[in-house]
């Protein structure tokens, strides 16, 4: 018999860390269950991106904006190095003057809602990135641009809540199905371990999501979208921020199922850089695509020649959890009242998994929520 | 002669870059993030210790290299940046990488059969493919054939080396026969329509089937100062003897466990080095109690009675159930202590003494390179000896269809056990493709029966020479696990004790052991295990499987991976 708490978060990877994070510090007893080890699905397979620059203005902008704040107040909180917290900022990069146009217009609409964005005339790009190719049409930097490493992050939101704010966290433990009451209500979950009896269940399941919501008979349309990143050898300080091309924006709006990739490039605390992105949605086929690989390769060493002589010695996958309309789903289910959902939030999760644990927070304490969580409400599919 | 650095160094004909420095005295030629000096570890392209800028070309694994007249070697200090420029550079490079050889096109050479590997079972499986007439195309990383156990310089004669005639035969079966494709690293495979293609440094292959025969390093286990310049693993001390005529020391102990110490010790000794002696973790005396698995295979215990009368003759101190637990050294090892383990495998308390000695030859058996297997979705089992191994059936099927296995990477064997191997995954690669048979009915049936007979074998020498149970004792807080990225024990501790991590994965995940050059070929079997005895619970496949899928089986410069030379992939 397991002991009955307020809340079982499921889903040890960022979103659920930080979901647990809060809801303990605001005193619920929480659990974490997740059914591999913590970080194991797309929190470990991502590159700990902290991005306002990628965002349009509308409810994702304003949450990021919220989160990064958050962010910088966890470093405080638990220590920035413990995870590799680094507000290197980022820089976007046009290689043609339409591409550069469409840029300046969205850092001027970022700019009015409160993102930092400096325009970047080509001939300073080196001052920010000395080893950035030649002829580029010019970019913007983003200060508020982060880092971190993702797995760690995870971890140590988990072992605050547990050690400081009395949370439990169960790993290899499945949740097989969802107790509702004769009214509706969620008031626990099954696992092989046994029936842990609940308040509330957060579905922080990620990519997994939509079948953990299934249970509940309260379905979520996540999807999988599948990228992949290279990992180059260690290497001395060589790009000193986040630099992406500008196309990256339009793909990561993109609706498309086909393949898009554009460079994302950056370093790592431990000396490696990491290579990406590419999107495209195809199941959970975790087969390594070389044409990808090639790609990214390809588009890395344009944005940097000095990367030509550089050595991948790895390549991973991960599959990011796919919501329709690009926002994530936050808050609580009124189809099965005690399920809350915190998932979807594709390839920003990292970034927005402090704002997701606080809107779930007030969610599940009744308190005023920090921004208006209606545009992330998860009955609007229905 | 070569340079080094700006001086000029000696190099023989044939010889490495690697074992040309060593003869030099240079024990060092790159420094880790953390400033410590490395050289020479596994010495067969493993480990990635000996990275050096060779003729320019930046991170070159300087033990597979062969030094040729006139060469520039620069030390890799990681503290410096690349150089790079708008593209200047990549035309010169891109000029001096290998060329496509046999009129192999750009779009890629096609066969009936690859076979990857030409060691003994790589070499085996070729010939009796070439000799069935099918087109077979042997992909090899090395300048020449022969793998670990036949690593010769050129023009050698066989001396030193067992079943010599073996090599020669098989050898010119493939010179005749097939296409070899030397210096040829396979850094990515897959699996595409009616077949696979391989992507090597010398270009591309496809082939209807695979025969992966990629052979096996030594299994190291860290302990207090094993990453001292001078602490190597068996496995680089014999390659540097027999590949490049080197010795890697004056005063030299070798130890760990397995058969393989003692060619190494007598090889070392026959070259005039002192051996201090050959410190054996196991106890190879649990063979006699099993008879009948000996009488199936005589000649490999002939063999070991060889070795062992050159050991006593020699007066070699052969030290069973015992152990190499702490090098020590300033800049390069000067002593080890050994300890006396009882029989659940732990140093036994007062039995620590100091041996002198300026190398140290230390390794616990093999561990197979299982990458390009994992590629092309072969399933693992356990070997005998605790470490993972290709699941293949008698005649070295794989759950994969199209692709076989031979040799040590379906369980670590020795050579004799490899060649029959690959004899037999080579008819069967060869009959699976229709026409002709490579072998007799009657053939097939005795060649399996020997593996049957060599493989128990190779069971009871496993038993004999098992890993010992108290090595995580050995470590402290402060020794590095992870090589590569300076992983102590005490951060892989704090991973599980701290940040709640269950299995090896998640600890590579939070710790990073296995994330640097060498992507986990040498820290993984210790990690999975230390992970697993932190957790207080048994190593699982699972966590060795975490350092074993590479999806790049080699580290592949960016500029080649961008560079189109495939034919257009969809």
């Amino acid at each position: 018999m397991i002991r009955p708490v307020d809340v079982v978060v499921v889903g040890a990877g960022i979103v659920g860390a930080a979901c647990a994070y809060y809801a303990a510090r605001a005193g619920l007893h929480v659990l974490v269950v997740d059914r591999g080890p913590v970080a194991g699905g797309t929190t470990g397979a991502g590159e700990g991106n902290l991005l306002a620059s990628d965002k349009a203005p509308g409810p994702e902008l304003e949450l990021i904006l919220h989160s990064l704040r958050l962010w910088q107040a966890l470093g405080d909180e638990l220590g920035a190095d413990a995870f590799e917290l680094d507000d290197k900022g980022g820089l976007v990069v046009a290689s043609t003057p339409e591409g550069l146009r469409a840029l300046r217009e969205l850092a001027t609409s970022q700019r009015e809602h409160g993102v930092v964005a400096e325009e970047v005339a080509p001939a300073a790009l080196p001052e920010h990135e000395p080893a950035i190719a030649a002829g580029l049409a010019g970019g913007v930097y983003y200060p508020q641009d982060m880092q971190l490493q993702p797995m760690l992050a995870a971890a140590h939101l988990i072992r605050a809540a547990v050690r400081e704010h009395g949370a439990a966290f169960r790993t290899g433990t499945e949740v097989t199905g969802v107790i509702r009451t004769r009214d509706g209500r969620v008031s626990g979950v099954f696992t092989p371990a046994g029936v842990i009896s609940c308040g509330a269940v957060v579905n922080a399941a990620g990519t997994w999501a939509g079948p953990v919501a299934d249970l509940a008979g309260a379905p979520v349309p996540i999807e999988p979208r599948r990228g992949f990143i290279l990992v180059t050898e260690p290497l001395p300080p060589t790009i000193q921020h986040k630099v992406y091309a500008a196309e990256y924006v339009a793909n990561v709006a993109s609706d498309s199922s086909d393949l898009q990739t554009s460079a994302v490039v950056e370093s790592t605390r431990a000396g490696t850089v990491l290579i990406g992105a590419s999107r495209e949605r195809v199941g959970f086929d975790r087969t390594f695509s070389l044409p990808v690989l090639r790609r990214l390769a390809a588009q890395a060493v344009a944005l940097f020649p000095v990367l030509a002589d550089v050595h991948a010695i790895r390549a991973y996958r991960g599959f990011r959890p796919f919501s329709p309309d690009h926002l994530p789903v936050i808050g609580p289910d009124p189809r099965a009242p005690g399920l809350l959902h915190a998932c979807g939030h594709e390839g920003a999760g990292i970034g927005l998994a402090p704002v997701t644990g606080e809107l779930i927070t007030a969610a599940l304490t009744g308190a005023r929520p920090p921004l208006d969580p209606a545009p992330f409400r998860p009955e609007r599919f229905a | 002669m070569i340079s080094f650095d700006g001086r000029p160094v000696p190099a023989q004909p044939g010889q490495t870059v690697a074992a040309a420095l060593w003869a030099a005295g240079i024990r060092t030629w790159r420094s880790t993030r953390g400033g410590a000096a490395r050289g020479l570890f596994c010495g067969i392209g493993a480990c990635h210790d000996c990275l050096a800028t060779i003729d320019g070309r930046p991170s070159q694994r300087a033990c597979l290299v062969e030094a040729r007249s006139g060469m520039t070697v620069e030390s890799n200090h990681s503290e410096t940046a690349p150089e790079g420029n708008q593209g200047g550079a990549l035309a010169t490079t891109r000029e001096q990488g290998p060329e496509f050889r046999f009129g192999l096109p750009a779009s890629g050479a096609s066969a009936d059969i690859a076979v990857v590997g030409a060691g003994p079972a790589g070499l085996a499986a070729a010939a009796t493919a070439a000799l069935a007439d099918r087109r077979v195309v042997l992909v090899d990383a090395a300048p020449r054939a022969g793998g670990q156990f036949w690593r010769h310089p050129e023009g050698a004669d066989g001396h030193g080396h067992r079943d010599w005639r073996v090599f020669e035969g098989l050898i010119s079966i493939v010179d005749d026969r097939a296409d070899h494709l030397p210096d040829a690293t396979v850094w990515f495979a897959e699996t595409v329509p009616g077949g696979f293609r391989l992507h090597t440094t010398a270009g591309e292959v496809r082939a209807d089937r695979v025969v992966l025969a990629t052979g096996a390093h030594d299994r190291a286990l860290p302990f207090p100062g094993w990453e001292l310049p001078g602490v190597v693993t068996p496995g680089a001390a014999q390659a540097l003897l027999k590949g490049s005529g080197v010795s890697v020391g004056r005063r030299v102990v070798v130890a760990g466990a397995g058969p393989f110490l003692l060619p190494v010790a007598v090889g070392l000794a026959e070259a005039g080095v002192r051996v201090v002696a050959v410190v054996e973790a196991g106890e190879p005396s649990t063979y006699l109690r099993r008879p009948g698995v000996l009488a199936g295979a005589a000649g490999k215990l002939t063999e070991a009675a060889g070795y062992a009368v050159a050991l006593s003759r020699r007066r070699i101190p052969y030290l069973v159930r015992h152990a190499v637990v702490a090098a020590y050294g300033v800049g390069k090892v000067s002593h080890v202590d050994v300890v006396r383990l009882d029989q659940q495998g732990k140093a036994m308390s007062g039995s620590r003494r100091r041996l002198d000695c300026d190398a140290v030859a230390v390794g616990y058996g093999f561990t197979a390179n299982l990458e390009l297997a994992l590629a092309l979705g072969c399933r693992t089992v356990r070997g005998a000896d605790g470490s993972l191994a290709v699941e293949v059936d008698a005649d070295g099927a794989t759950s994969s269809a199209g692709v076989w296995a031979a040799g040590e990477i379906t369980g670590v064997g020795g050579s004799s056990l490899a060649v029959v191997e690959g004899i037999l995954a080579g008819a069967a690669a060869t009959a699976a493709g229709g026409g002709p048979p490579a072998q007799s009915v009657r053939d097939l049936a005795l060649l399996r029966r020997r593996r049957g007979r060599l493989r128990a074998f190779a069971e009871v020498m496993h038993a004999a020479h098992a890993i010992p149970a108290g090595w995580p004792a050995w470590l402290g807080e402060q020794t590095l696990v992870c090589r590569c990225e300076e992983v102590t024990f005490g951060r892989l501790r704090h991973a599980v004790a701290e940040l709640g991590a269950g299995d090896a994965r998640t600890v590579k995940l939070l710790a990073r052991p296995g994330m640097g050059w060498c992507q986990g070929r040498i820290c993984g079997y210790p990690t999975a295990a230390l992970t697993a005895g932190l957790c207080g619970r048994d190593v699982t496949d699972a966590d060795l499987a975490a350092f074993a899928h590479r999806p790049f089986a080699a580290a592949v410069r960016l500029d080649d991976l961008a560079a189109d030379r495939a034919a257009p992939i969809e």
